[in-house]
């Protein structure tokens, strides 16, 4: 039992290191491409509309000759 | 009656000479030898601090601005410290090396200036004035700043 707890201690001494922010000049490892959210950014952004257009009219996304292709 | 007076007008001058907002003196190294450098140092002369990284797109924009307020305004008592925030240094040299820059470029590896600076954005710019107060302080670069940028270095330098 009581180790159980000096180990859920030494757990949780640990945490604090989670809430450190990050100030706005340690974001060089933020910076690199390989950070990013999407990969390509115009790739995705095409992708999205294609998606909406489809998906808020009649077939689903990646399924050819639904919607009316006017959005 | 006057002795109010006269406290009034001294806390009054008291109080105007404690919200000059005066420049943290951090230690910095200059980028090239490492050499210690003194924000301090530059007293006497109007002074521009700016804190940049070489992934910062902005930072990349405000360099060609920089060199060429430096070039203009230097015989007037201008400086300019260009304060490198890489934690690589690899990525500062290559940026570096397509740029002409004649002012001075320092390093903050381990960040305590941008730290006592409060620095918000990136890149941040500080105006020190002669007497080593900062003046104005620009958060970010857009071409639009350029202009006031100019034109609260030309005030400063007209002042004592």
């Amino acid at each position: 039992m009581t180790k159980r707890v000096i180990v859920l201690c030494c757990h949780l001494a640990l945490l604090p290191g989670c809430v450190q922010t990050v100030a706005p000049w340690e974001r060089g490892a933020l910076a690199k491409p390989q950070m990013a959210l999407v990969p390509d950014v115009q790739h995705s952004a095409l992708m999205l509309h294609t998606y909406a257009s489809k998906e808020t009219s009649s077939a689903g996304y990646g399924v050819g000759g639904g919607g009316c292709g006017c959005n | 009656m006057i002795r109010h007076l006269a406290s009034g007008f001294l806390a009054v001058f008291f109080a105007a000479s404690a919200s000059a907002n005066p420049a943290p003196d951090c230690r910095l190294s200059r980028y090239q030898d490492g050499a210690p450098l003194n924000i301090a140092g530059f007293k006497g002369k109007v002074t521009y601090v700016d804190f940049w990284a070489s992934w910062c797109g902005p930072c990349l924009q405000s360099f060609p601005f920089m060199a060429e307020t430096y070039k203009e305004f230097k015989p007037k008592g201008f400086e300019l410290i260009a304060v490198n925030l890489d934690e690589e240094r690899e990525g500062a040299d290559a940026f570096l090396a397509k740029q002409h820059a004649d002012f001075t470029i320092a390093s903050d590896p381990a960040g305590d200036c941008p730290r006592q600076y409060d620095v918000q954005a990136m890149p941040s710019s500080f105006l020190i004035d002669r007497k080593g107060n900062i003046r104005h302080v620009h958060l970010g670069f857009r071409e639009k700043d350029k202009a006031e940028i100019r034109a609260q270095i030309e005030a400063l330098l007209s002042e004592p």
